[in-house]
């Protein structure tokens, strides 16, 4: 176990900076989000919760696959360059993480996405702990630590200094590289602090969210409940909710004219929108309920059935703070066990 | 790597190290015939720039067409892969992207990728069976490819019948290929209808699932605990095809059909072909009835 003042944070930037890319929360107009780092970034790493979460950094929003170019009715297919230089994302939180370990199931499953990929090859994860989780947080109810991440690097800020722990090769790799900058301590306060945090993860208020009922054979009741008819009416379609997602990875393929070729891009897309689905022959899934019911069936139903009972929610709580409509995953879990309850 | 030039039929390519041929990059494909089916439908044949097949495929597999600039679209190779010269898309004209496809002409070039999905069991299942053919319409392009495949190993089926109707009689898709080589080969009986009387027509009036019950109760089509019947159609066919073939007995396990969502990735991640668990791209398009019977009614 490491440690390096707070104050020094900078140097150490600079320090990985000099090898690798660095991107880690930074605040421009007043939002904090994952970015890259450069000498004039305004570092945010008190923010707890970044307003998209980090996911961009291996599923970016909008990326290239590759430019056709015709030529005397000659088409040229150019792919786009796959990620081949290591990078750093530092600060990230134990829910995001979680995160990318539900897509890593989706993207890294055969036939594998090389261009998501080449990014978590070369990627090496910093994780911060949390030290004061916000109310909207339930982390817990999906088997999340947030006073433990798992990545390269495990990071904790307590009383203006960051300890620092390599748990991966990586980790230990990176480690070495800033060496100079860090001082060896025990791990007493770490466990100091993780014991802190843990009570007040415990006083949460939806620290204690029952998923009963929702694991095992359950996909045609689930499906069929009566529920859905009444939890989407405030539903806007805005499609905010699976923007600010952590593990929704629906994307859509486009073209892009660039007058010289065309780009073939995807970007982040969501099951909220009303032409997802839709065909020249018609749409199968029509209605706002249909389109709701699919992204909450999607993570608690439909994603663990393929992939050993892992839900497609982290817990992260971004749905919480965001939906303009106050409608969330758990007002839909909280739905569905009230009525069991009755 | 941006100069790397790519046109491979492998998935993985040794041009420099550590590339992998990813499977949203598509090949370009050439276009080198034509066929004017029906007032709305055209077969598209496709090579690859330098000849032959662009990749191997199985009956029921589909591919990503593409005219760049516009969009792409997943369509069934209505091809058998017995045919080792070219790819066959048998193409409705009803949207930006098949309007598109259908002002091509021999000699333009597309983007294609595949092939994507699962296919009919035609090694296994199908084996030995007597097969029941069902289509209708443009319906008939994903079970041209199993016929063929049936008709080039021939002896590995039994009885083979083929019903196959339309609006009307310019809107039957391979006429000629039905008329001159399906009516012409040994065990397959060719039964087609038209939806309404047709000046010229002297074969069969009525709908399909009609005509689909008239055929099973006059026993000139058996269907018996060895027959396999392969569905394919409009939604409303296909309903009522079902409610027909229950209706004289047949179990759902001996019923395959094909399911068609909104598709763009084509290998289960984009996530606009999710129904229940399963990603009909990667997991269909062809399902066993009582299969379909398990996924909520989203189809």
């Amino acid at each position: 176990m490491y440690k390096i003042a707070k104050e020094n944070l900078a140097s150490l930037f600079a320090l990985i900076h000099e090898t690798n890319e660095l991107y880690l929360p930074v605040q421009v107009a007043g939002q904090t989000n994952f970015a890259a780092w450069s000498e004039d970034a305004c570092v945010d790493l008190d923010t707890l919760k970044t307003v998209k979460s980090p996911k961009d950094v291996f599923f970016p929003q909008s990326e290239t696959l590759y430019t056709c170019n015709k030529e005397d009715n000659k088409l040229r297919i150019t792919p786009e360059a796959l990620v081949d230089a290591p990078f750093v994302v530092f600060g990230m939180k134990a829910c995001d993480i979680k995160g990318i370990e539900v897509l890593d199931r989706v993207f890294l499953s055969d036939p594998v996405d090389s261009f998501y990929a080449a990014r978590r090859e070369h990627g090496i994860i910093v994780a911060l702990a949390c030290h004061e989780p916000e109310e909207s947080c339930f982390c817990k109810v999906f088997g999340v630590d947030c006073t433990e991440p798992a990545a390269d690097v495990a990071t904790w800020m307590i009383e203006g200094e960051l300890y620092w722990k390599a748990l991966t090769e990586k980790g230990e790799k990176l480690t070495e590289a800033v060496k100079s900058l860090l001082t060896e301590t025990c791990e007493a306060k770490v466990e100091a602090e993780k014991s802190a945090v843990k009570e007040i993860v415990e006083k949460l208020p939806y620290s204690n969210l029952s998923l009963e009922g929702w694991n095992g054979d359950v996909l045609t009741e689930k499906f069929n409940d009566e529920l859905w008819n009444e939890l989407y009416k405030p539903c806007l379609a805005c499609g905010t909710c699976t923007f600010v997602c952590p593990t929704c990875q629906c994307y859509d393929i486009k073209d892009y004219n660039t007058g010289n070729g065309v780009q073939r891009y995807r970007c982040w897309d969501s099951c909220m929108y009303s032409d997802f689905t839709m065909m020249a022959h018609g749409n199968n899934r029509n209605s706002q309920m249909q389109r709701f019911r699919q992204r909450f069936m999607h993570k608690l139903v439909y994603f663990p059935a393929n992939n050993d009972g892992m839900y497609s929610c982290v817990g992260c709580g971004r749905c919480v703070d965001k939906c303009p409509a106050s409608l969330n995953i758990v007002k839909v879990i909280k739905a569905f066990s009230e009525k069991g309850d009755k | 790597m941006s100069n790397h030039e790519h046109n491979h039929g492998e998935h993985e390519c040794t041009c420099f190290p550590g590339f992998k041929h990813d499977t949203l990059i598509p090949m370009v494909g050439v276009i080198t015939d034509i066929r004017e089916e029906t007032p709305d439908v055209k077969t598209f044949r496709v090579n690859a720039p330098e000849g032959g097949k662009l990749f191997e495929h199985m009956p029921g597999q589909c591919a990503m067409l593409c005219v760049p600039g516009v969009s792409e679209g997943m369509f069934s190779i209505t091809s058998s892969p017995t045919n080792k010269e070219y790819q066959e898309f048998s193409i409705k004209r009803c949207g930006m992207l098949t309007e598109m496809l259908h002002s091509l002409e021999v000699g333009s070039e597309i983007t294609v990728r595949g092939p994507y999905g699962n296919n009919f069991p035609v090694d296994t299942v199908l084996k030995g069976k007597d097969l029941v053919f069902i289509a209708g319409g443009i319906g008939l392009a994903p079970l041209r490819s199993v016929i063929n495949y049936v008709i080039d190993n021939r002896a590995d089926y039994g009885k083979v019948d083929i019903i196959y109707g339309s609006r009307s009689a310019d809107d039957l898709v391979q006429l000629k290929e039905i008329r001159e080589v399906w009516m012409n080969t040994p065990g397959i009986n060719v039964h087609l209808t038209i939806d309404r009387e047709q000046e010229g027509w002297e074969g069969h009036v009525g709908f399909v699932p009609t005509f689909v019950k008239e055929l099973g109760e006059a026993g000139q089509v058996e269907f018996g605990i060895n027959t396999i019947s392969l569905i394919c159609g409009p939604p409303i066919m296909i309903k009522f095809v079902l409610g027909a073939l229950s209706d004289m007995g047949v179990s759902k396990t001996q019923i395959y059909t094909t399911l068609e969502l909104r598709m763009k990735c084509g290998v289960g991640k984009c996530g606009r072909c999710n129904i229940g668990s399963k990603y009909v791209c990667k997991d269909g398009p062809v399902f066993r009835f009582d299969e379909i019977d398990e996924l909520p009614p989203e189809y």
